[in-house]
């Protein structure tokens, strides 16, 4: 199907149904047009992010969004079922409150990468910043490579992998999220522990690299959960609370 | 001689008071702070502490059962396609389900609803129950995130995002295990039965720059249709006004000292924050000196009980108010029986198994309440009913309402809006040097203009 272009976009190459150019139509433009009938739009393509923020946010369709280059905070916000594709860098809070569907950054994320994450999965393919995951309530989460400190802060429900290395306080305050981890940490944060890795956890790591397209032996993976030790209050934690 | 030792021996040390025995003697015999519902104790300067110079020569009443005083109130009109339009300027606040029962959410949307205000989510996100309920429904974007989503965004009437609150600035709540009903923790995303332990600041923003974006995120996810409240405790007012307008804000809702809240830490409640008339004062001025007030809408909360408190918020600068704490009171807080099937039940008993009595209590964070308010237990639940606290709480804010409008037209306005701070003076100093303006009787504002 021939490309649909809105505005005064120029024609797409045939392979979107849907192209915009950030350099021709405004943010809101753009996410007024995801958030109306999306039916018979399979793909959508959005030419020079140029670093704009709230790009695709409040996505509920199940569309191909490529976003094709460098964007900035929010890429993804709240997504449900699109599939979407940053080509290049985001800023901060990609795929934030995600709830279904694929937010993937081909380069690096700053900081908050899939913030309070419900359900969905958000793949980092370089690094993620500090608090990646931070409280992930269902989201899978897979960084092809390291994220920074405060990494899964207390994350709730979900999993997370990391294929490089974690900076420190990984994992503090963890309840019920399990982050899974090939490379070093620079300390666990309070209430983490590693456990040993089972089958279960072997599979959930390779589904989630399958999906994710990376290839790494799972069995290189560490396991790091809750020690459940802070689920009641306890004043003799202090400042490990 | 035996009289005199009598005398000094139950003299009272100033320093040393039964309060502060109290607090060193349970600290000592459990080694943490104690955790409790509601607001602070202690006296503060309030608007009891204004008084209303009404109209008689220089100024003219109207006629108090005869003419018309609006009190028809739009909040958000900065940005939003469709902006809030309230039938009075009194709202209900944020209070969760989870902190409530489902029930109680229920009966807060009826009340609100029948009286044509808006009532208010909170953590622990948006129960089907008050959003059928409540025909404006503010949806509140918290910290912690439990249960926020975008299909609830969408249904929202507005959002508010959530900083702090004058209870705690700075500080999350903890919700015990008791409260964590296996509703509530589905909700929540958390195991049963656990004490929660929420966040005190946004997981994905930390300043006034990202929270820009942040705002924008959310009126992209609702095609800008919706107006967007920032909500804080009252601490740095006049710069946080400052950056919650650049932010981009619709409306501020500024939380005095006075606030509510279902459970946190003693110290939280009692030492931090400022009053609220000195925090409506302070927004107002930051709004003027943006050139702002008009566009974008000022609520004040935190200790708003009557009337005369929410014609005095309004006179100082406040667009609307809303309430907490007064409403769960109109709701049989702190009362020695609930009604079921029209009959009064006595509750002291349970008063006196949490260790209190009614007027005394604060005990929101137990679960356990003896008028089954702050409750998820089943049976505790029952104690309020659903059509009798939605009456209760609506004839609350009817009474409110007439009490303002009676005062606005002893003032010689036709509006509540008309209000103004030239309409009050202090009965104290500490009162006149918060709320800018006079002592009763001179013309002196401590720390006014030329001073
Ligand atoms: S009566 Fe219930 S709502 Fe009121 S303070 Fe006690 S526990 Fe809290």
């Amino acid at each position: 199907m021939a490309g649909i272009s809105e505005g005064k976009a120029p024609e797409s190459n045939g392979e979107s149904d849907l192209r915009f150019d950030l350099r021709e139509h405004s943010v809101r433009h753009i996410n007024g047009r995801l958030h109306g009938d999306l039916s018979g739009i399979r793909h959508v393509a959005i030419d020079h992010p140029d670093g704009a923020h709230n790009l695709a946010v409040g996505v509920d369709a199940p569309v191909n969004i490529d976003i094709q280059g460098h964007a900035g905070y929010f890429i993804g916000g709240m997504n449900q079922q699109a599939e979407i594709t940053v080509h290049g860098n985001v800023g901060w809070s990609v795929g934030e409150n995600i709830m279904s569907g694929t937010v993937r950054v081909k380069g690096f994320a700053s900081e908050c990468a899939a913030a309070s994450g419900h359900g969905g999965l958000v793949v980092i393919e370089k690094d993620a910043s500090s608090r990646c995951g931070i409280s992930m309530k269902g989201v899978d989460i897979v960084v092809g490579g390291s994220v920074g400190h405060m990494s899964g802060f207390m994350a709730q429900l979900g999993t997370m992998v990391i294929c490089g290395d974690a900076g420190h306080g990984l994992g503090d305050s963890l309840y019920e999220a399990v982050i899974y981890i090939r490379g070093k940490d620079h300390g666990l944060g309070a209430d983490a522990r590693e456990e040993p890795m089972e089958e279960t956890d072997r599979r959930k790591v390779a589904g989630l690299l399958e999906k994710a397209g990376l290839d790494y032996a799972p069995s290189e993976f560490r396991r790091i959960a809750s020690g459940r030790t802070l689920y009641h209050w306890n004043a003799d934690a202090e400042q490990e609370y | 001689m035996a009289d005199r030792l009598e005398g000094l021996a139950l003299e009272e040390n100033a320093t040393y008071d039964q309060e502060a025995l109290n607090y060193i003697q349970r600290a000592a015999r459990y080694g943490m702070y104690d955790i409790r519902g509601l607001g602070a104790k202690r006296s503060l300067p309030g608007f009891e502490d204004l008084t209303f110079l009404t109209g008689s020569m220089s100024r003219y009443p109207l006629e108090g059962y005869r003419e018309k005083c609006v009190t028809r109130t739009a909040i958000g009109t900065r940005h939003a396609e469709n902006p809030i339009e309230l039938d009075i300027p009194i709202t209900i606040a944020g209070m969760s389900f989870g902190a409530l029962s489902a029930t109680v959410k229920d009966a807060l949307g009826h009340a609100a609803s029948e009286m044509g205000t808006s009532t208010t989510t909170g953590d622990g996100g948006m129960t089907p129950e008050e959003r059928a309920s409540s025909e404006t429904l503010v949806y509140q974007c918290l910290p912690s995130r439990y249960g926020f989503n975008p299909d609830d965004v969408r249904k929202a009437d507005a959002i508010e995002v959530v900083v702090g609150q004058g209870a705690k600035p700075g500080g999350g709540g903890m919700l015990l295990g008791l409260k964590m009903g296996e509703r509530v923790a589905r909700m929540r995303t958390l195991p049963p039965g656990i004490d929660q332990r929420s966040a005190c600041r946004h997981p994905d923003w930390t300043g006034p720059d990202d929270l820009t974006i942040k705002i924008r995120e959310l009126r992209e996810i609702t095609d800008w249709r919706v107006p967007i409240y920032i909500k804080f405790g009252a601490t740095r007012v006049f710069n946080d006004v400052k950056l919650a307008v650049h932010a981009g804000a619709d409306a501020i809702v500024v939380d005095g000292m006075q606030g509510g809240t279902a459970a946190t830490q003693q110290v939280f409640i009692e030492d931090t924050g400022i009053p609220t008339l000195a925090a409506v004062r302070q927004a107002r001025e930051a709004l003027e000196d943006l050139d702002m007030r008009g566009t974008v809408q000022l609520i004040a909360s935190g200790g708003i009980r009557t009337g005369a408190d929410v014609a005095k918020a309004i006179a100082l600068g406040a667009d609307a108010v809303s309430i907490g704490q007064g409403v769960m009171m109109a709701l049989g807080c702190n009362s020695p029986h609930y009604w079921q099937n029209g009959e009064a039940v006595s509750a002291l008993e349970d008063y006196k198994a949490l260790g209190t009595k009614p007027g005394y209590c604060h005990h929101c964070q137990s679960g356990k309440c003896p008028v089954g308010i702050t409750t998820q237990d089943p049976e505790l639940e029952q104690r309020v009913d659903l059509e009798e606290g939605a009456k209760r709480v609506r004839r609350y804010l009817q009474t409110l309402n007439m009490e303002l409008t009676t005062l606005a037209r002893a003032c010689g306005k036709s509006d509540v809006h008309h209000l103004e701070p030239e309409d009050l003076v202090a009965l104290t100093v500490e009162a006149a040097a918060m709320a800018k303006v006079p002592l009763a009787g001179t013309d002196w504002i401590p720390g006014g203009a030329g001073q």
